[in-house]
């Protein structure tokens, strides 16, 4: 029985489920950072406004 | 005399309990894991390198499993830092509960999807090395069945958080959830001798040695090494992403913004 597509599965799968768990984080900072700017943006203009 | 020196002396801090209370402040604590993340990652990609080069290069194949055997540095310190972790995740868990510590409840929370991504590794790559080795993906036996139930866990975990929408409470009721589930870690552990599994027993014990041998011990052991620093990186990032998410309105946050840290 030849293992080599059990250890590759088993690598494979490890990996893409590692490398993702490390990513998610990361991108989700990216969103929140992005919003953040945002709203700070929108406050800064309507602060402009006002004065 | 001597009690208006009382009255007036300020009460000496011991430098410890100083520094954890800084540490519950969400700007400092960002801060502070902030440094240590990237050495965390490199220690990480440095162990997993050396760890990844023997286990498939220099280790031999074992002499009844054949090439298979080297499933082993994946599926044994996934599983480990599956337990580690959920262990890690109770005992955050209990301190949020009777302290209420915020950033410690936002910890014990971010626990969960590390070590259900770590459980689930463990029971993708088990089920792969079952097929060579036992001719079968998949048996209910006492092992694999409390390692599923622990990623069921770990799951409830995170659905319960996001099911109520108050973070604090939300994270109380994970938190106790964390604190119940724990009884199936002794289980998980002990499930190889307590039942007559399919799932061999302990190779490695803390007190026992090894019957390893040390030439296939040594990758295992930094394999199950760099793990520790791949938890402790993800779970830090993911306190400050949920810090951030959570304190979106509050100035410590737009200053972070703003610097672009």
């Amino acid at each position: 029985m030849d293992h080599t597509p059990f250890i590759a599965g088993a690598y494979g799968i490890g990996t893409v489920i590692l490398l993702w768990t490390a990513l998610s984080p990361l991108l989700r900072k990216k969103k929140i950072t992005k919003d953040i700017r945002r709203l700070i943006e929108i406050e800064e203009r309507s602060g402009d406004a006002n004065t | 005399m001597s009690n208006e020196k009382a009255i007036t002396t300020p009460p000496r801090k011991n430098a410890l309990v100083l520094f954890i209370h800084k540490l519950g402040s969400p700007a400092y604590f960002y801060t502070f894991a902030g440094r240590f993340i990237p050495w965390f990652w490199a220690i990480f990609l440095v162990l997993t390198a050396i760890g990844m080069y023997q286990a498939f290069f220099v280790v031999p194949a074992d002499y009844q499993q054949g090439q298979s055997f080297r499933i082993m540095y994946l599926h044994v310190p996934a599983a480990w830092m599956s337990m580690l972790g959920y262990i890690v995740m109770a005992v955050f868990g209990f301190i949020a509960l009777v302290w209420r510590i915020r950033i410690v409840e936002i910890l014990a929370i971010s626990c969960a999807p590390v070590g259900a991504a770590f459980t689930a590794a463990t029971l993708i790559a088990g089920s792969l090395w079952g097929r060579p080795t036992w001719g079968t993906y998949w048996v209910w036996d006492a092992r694999l069945t409390s390692e599923l139930v622990l990623l069921f866990l770990y799951l409830g975990v995170i659905g319960l958080y996001n099911a109520i929408d108050e973070p604090r409470k939300a994270a109380r009721a994970a938190c106790l959830l964390a604190l119940v589930g724990a009884v199936n870690l002794p289980i998980i552990h002990y499930s190889v001798k307590w039942w007559n599994t399919l799932h061999q027993g302990s190779s490695i014990s803390l007190l026992g040695g090894s019957s390893i041998d040390s030439s296939m011990l040594w990758p295992l052991l930094i394999m199950s090494i760099a793990v520790k620093f791949y938890f402790g990186a993800n779970l830090l990032t993911r306190a400050r992403v949920r810090l951030l998410e959570q304190d979106l309105r509050k100035g410590w946050v737009r200053d972070i913004v703003r610097e672009g840290r």
